[in-house]
């Protein structure tokens, strides 16, 4: 480490503070006892669905088309995680089913 | 002592909920706390920001930034780009976490991708209270990710890793999330627009920096796209 402790420790704490902006700052515009706006509340209704793709396509984003298992293992353990899912509804066996698949493939196959 | 009782069914409640993210977070925290210490850092370093950070992303950026010169502005500015997207789970959760009195202070702070998404859709069973339920679902999630970044720092370099695969049971988490909040609603014009703007975004500016052009382009359609939205309802 070319840091000292104190100089860690600054870059640590900055690193909570940026982060706890970031969780607080909606809150803290549109407080509890206020109504909030009516455009708000309907993002706060529309973004849940966006944000979910979003996370998706986050876990997915080192993942390269063009080279190495072009993406083959982590569609196919898509495609089991979604199957498992519509089938049973039960979502610790379709996460459980689809990281099973994943490990299998990408220690065996590719 | 119905204080006690209410704790209770909410944690029993709340558990069951998090037994992926136990997997998730025992994995990717124990694989930081690991990276950590072959770095040479002491154990207190991954542990001290499982506590105060608590985000994955940021924290694995964070190991790299420590290695590196002193930069505090690097630091905050970096915080504040990787972790934009809170600023989302904020707006969607500003009803959920109301009049929730203390708890909401905790609520938020421990909100990462998987307490919120986990709060965000999970059903409270009836007769549970909603802000316990709430609370431990977050405390959990920060146990696990606490206790697994502990293990790794103090394991070190003692232990090899022949789980090659399992960090997939995150993204199979978040699948699987997507697909109920699919399933809940009617229509699916917003689910659509947070893939496509992702993906698009994704390959126009590389894994590094989608995030933002991402959120923004989601923000920009779901503002001007807010009318038929609104009118063909049918969200959940």
């Amino acid at each position: 480490m070319t840091m000292t402790t104190a100089q860690a420790a600054i870059t640590i704490a900055l690193l909570a503070l940026g982060t706890m902006a970031t969780r607080f700052l909606p809150f803290l515009i549109f407080r509890d006892n206020k109504p909030t706006p009516r455009y708000i509340q309907y993002l706060g209704k529309a973004l849940p669905a966006a944000i979910f793709g979003m996370l998706v396509v986050y876990c997915l984003k080192n993942v390269s088309i063009l080279s190495g298992s072009h993406g083959l293992p982590e569609l196919a353990a898509i495609l089991v995680t979604g199957g498992l899912h519509l089938w049973k509804r039960q979502m610790i066996l379709s996460i459980i089913g689809g990281t099973v698949c994943y490990m299998l493939l990408v220690q065996l196959v590719f | 002592m119905r204080q006690t009782g209410t704790r209770r069914r909410a944690l029993a409640a709340a558990f069951p909920n998090t037994i992926p993210i136990l997997a998730g977070f025992c994995f990717l925290g124990m694989a930081h706390g690991l990276l950590m210490a072959r770095s040479g850092f002491h154990w207190l370093y991954p542990t001290l920001m499982a506590i105060v950070v608590f985000g994955g992303s940021l924290e694995y950026v964070a190991m790299e930034m420590l290695l590196s010169a002193f930069d505090p502005l690097a630091a905050i500015a970096t915080a504040l780009l990787v972790q934009a997207r809170h600023l989302f789970y904020g707006v969607a959760m500003l009803d959920k976490y109301k009049g929730l009195g203390w708890k909401r202070f905790y609520l938020i702070f421990g909100m990462c991708d998987e307490s919120f998404s986990i709060n965000c859709t999970a059903q409270v069973p009836e007769g549970v209270d909603r802000g316990w339920f709430y609370f431990f679902v977050t405390l959990l999630d920060q146990c696990y990710w606490v206790t697994a970044n502990l293990i790794g720092g103090l394991l070190g370099s003692l232990i090899t890793f022949d789980t090659q695969g399992l960090d997939f049971v995150m993204t199979a988490m978040f699948v699987v999330i997507f697909l109920e909040q699919w399933l809940k609603e009617r229509r699916h014009s917003t689910a659509v627009i947070g893939l496509g703007a992702s993906a698009l975004s994704l390959v126009l500016f590389g894994p590094d920096r989608f995030l933002l052009p991402a959120m923004a382009c989601i923000l920009f359609l779901l503002t001007v796209l807010r009318g038929p939205i609104e009118k063909a309802g049918g969200l959940a």
